[in-house]
């Protein structure tokens, strides 16, 4: 006899499984992510009530897959009054959907996954609502937990999410594979908004079981369905590196540890590994590119667990590529840290004036690098005086509180000065 | 789906044009038609006067029922449409990239919210 709470967390499991898969399904044939969303909420409804009486059915997702099929044929019906179908407006018939167990794994789901991510992510739709388009369509985030991620409300969150969906479905983006020439910019648009999900949740609570496989997912998905694109095993490679310090970027209390301070025997080995497999695959292609390229610059960081050491004259020509490429401000800050690592204080703040002054004295991590320079140089209140600018900058979080504990051992040495 | 294509260009790029370049761009246009045409997905089209010549019209009440000038005093103006018939989005991004409005506009895609019945 199954209890009704197992019997929800039965369900849980499953649809953590396939609701990625049966949204993309469901959506790259009726072309409206909202209604199918909806469709399989009735569905797992429906399991609620007849899977403890009449037992789990032998395949669940396809079982699910079928409800929120018809449930989505009834709900067009009944929208357009009559009874043809908005799934095939030419001849009426509900488009077949495959239920079969093999079928949710097949080529054509993998397929409609890619499809539901170039929707998702189309130039059509504002850039910065493609992350969040990615995070609930294809991770299943609420929209509550992405307005937290985006610090916005989440009734403002949910609304842009609804906006997204209704242009998709009116203006007919469609839920397909880009034409080759268009391919490369199609592609980017995806790799950025992926990049973006998985950077807005990076400083959560990255560390909970949740946060980590959801990451993992990602990559994976990326590495499944790209198999030949440089660039995706790039970003899945830097995902990868990014999880494995998971454990590490956070005490115990839960207390932020930068980088540098982390022990490489809380980095996770296993995922260094799969990390360091996608990133010599795109290798193999012989194209630079920025994903692949920051993807490296982890690889040597991970490297010290192997070595004790940080290879920082590595770390500075991969940036001297970065800045190349894609030429960001947070880059430049890290190019400079980077160079201030191998050669001293005076070449990092050159390299911080690759900056514009307006920039130095605006962006966080430009006045924490600052600040790192003037303490190594015994100019403790100069390090103080940035220090305090960055923490006023910065939202509240884990990595303000570090710093607000930074701030306090600096006023030591300060206080000592005076006396 | 139905899309409409609407032309926005600065009106006063088309002032005292000269004959033969006005000749040119009807034949560029028409050749974009014919294009259009070719693959089965032209509608309609047309091409505007100037808003100097525009008569604006409502019956809400608190205006004037009939005035001169166009409704938007705006920087680019409409100067006319196309309605192309395609599966989607990206294959309306594609003949509106190709339209010659676009070299020196901007081109607005719509879809039709018409019920398909009524079309």
């Amino acid at each position: 006899m199954t209890t009704e709470s197992s019997m929800q967390t039965r369900l849980n499991d499953i649809v953590r499984a396939s609701h990625g898969r049966l949204v993309a399904a469901l959506s790259a044939r009726s072309r409206d992510i909202a209604a199918s969303e909806d469709a399989l909420s009735n569905a797992y409804r429906a399991a609620l009530e007849t899977w403890p009486t009449q037992g789990i059915p032998h395949n669940p997702a396809g079982w699910l897959m079928r409800v929120a099929k018809n449930a989505l044929i009834d709900a067009s019906r009944s929208a357009l009054g009559k009874n043809r179908s908005s799934l095939d407006t030419e001849t009426g018939e509900p488009i077949e959907i495959p239920v079969a167990a093999q079928d949710i794994e097949s080529e054509a789901m993998v397929d409609d996954r890619l499809k539901l991510m170039f929707a998702a992510a189309h130039p059509a739709l504002d850039e910065s609502i493609r992350a969040p388009m990615i995070m609930q369509t294809v991770l299943n985030l609420e929209a509550t937990e992405i307005a937290q991620l985006f610090c916005l409300p989440t009734a403002t969150m949910a609304q842009r999410l609804v906006r997204a969906k209704t242009k998709i479905r009116d203006a007919g983006i469609p839920f397909s594979i880009p034409s080759k020439d268009e391919w490369p910019a199609r592609l980017n648009d995806v790799l950025e908004a992926v990049y973006g999900a998985y950077s807005a949740t990076l400083n959560e609570v990255l560390s909970s079981d949740s946060r980590a496989s959801e990451s993992l997912y990602l990559a994976d998905m990326l590495g499944a369905l790209l198999p030949d694109e440089p660039e995706a095993l790039g970003l899945a490679a830097l995902i990868c590196f990014s999880a494995s310090r998971a454990g590490a970027r956070f005490t115990l209390d839960g207390a932020f540890v930068p980088l540098d301070q982390q022990h490489p025997q809380h980095w996770s080995g296993e995922l260094i590994a799969l990390a360091s497999s996608y990133l010599s695959k795109a290798q193999t292609f012989q194209t630079l590119g920025r994903f692949q390229l920051e993807a490296a610059i982890h690889a040597v960081h991970a490297d010290r667990r192997r070595t004790g050491v940080t290879q920082w004259s590595a770390i500075v020509q991969l940036y001297e590529g970065l800045v190349h490429l894609a030429p960001t401000r947070g880059m430049l800050v890290s190019r400079a840290y980077a160079i201030g690592q191998i050669s001293g204080v005076e070449a990092g703040f050159a390299a911080l004036q690759s900056l514009s002054e307006t920039v130095l004295n605006s962006f966080a991590p430009a006045l924490i690098c600052r600040a790192h320079f003037h303490e190594t140089a015994g100019q403790f209140l100069l390090a103080h005086k940035d220090l305090e600018r960055a923490i006023e900058l910065l939202p509240d979080g884990k990595e303000k509180a570090h710093l607000v504990a930074q701030l306090e051992r600096l006023a030591a040495p300060i206080r000592l000065s005076r006396i | 789906m139905r899309y409409t294509f609407m032309l926005y260009s600065k009106e006063s790029d088309f002032v005292n044009v000269a004959p033969e370049a006005m000749a040119e761009q009807l034949q560029v246009f028409g050749q974009y038609i014919g294009a259009l045409k070719a693959a089965g997905v032209f509608v309609d089209t047309d091409w505007l006067q100037p808003t100097s010549t525009a008569t604006t019209v409502t019956l809400r009440a608190g205006s004037k029922q009939v005035q001169d000038g166009p409704f938007a005093e705006t920087k680019e103006q409409l100067g006319g449409f196309f309605v192309v018939d395609v599966p989607d989005l990206d294959a309306a991004i594609s003949w509106a990239k190709k339209c010659p409005a676009a070299q020196y506009g901007l081109v607005e895609i719509r879809a039709s919210a018409m019920p398909s019945g009524q079309k």
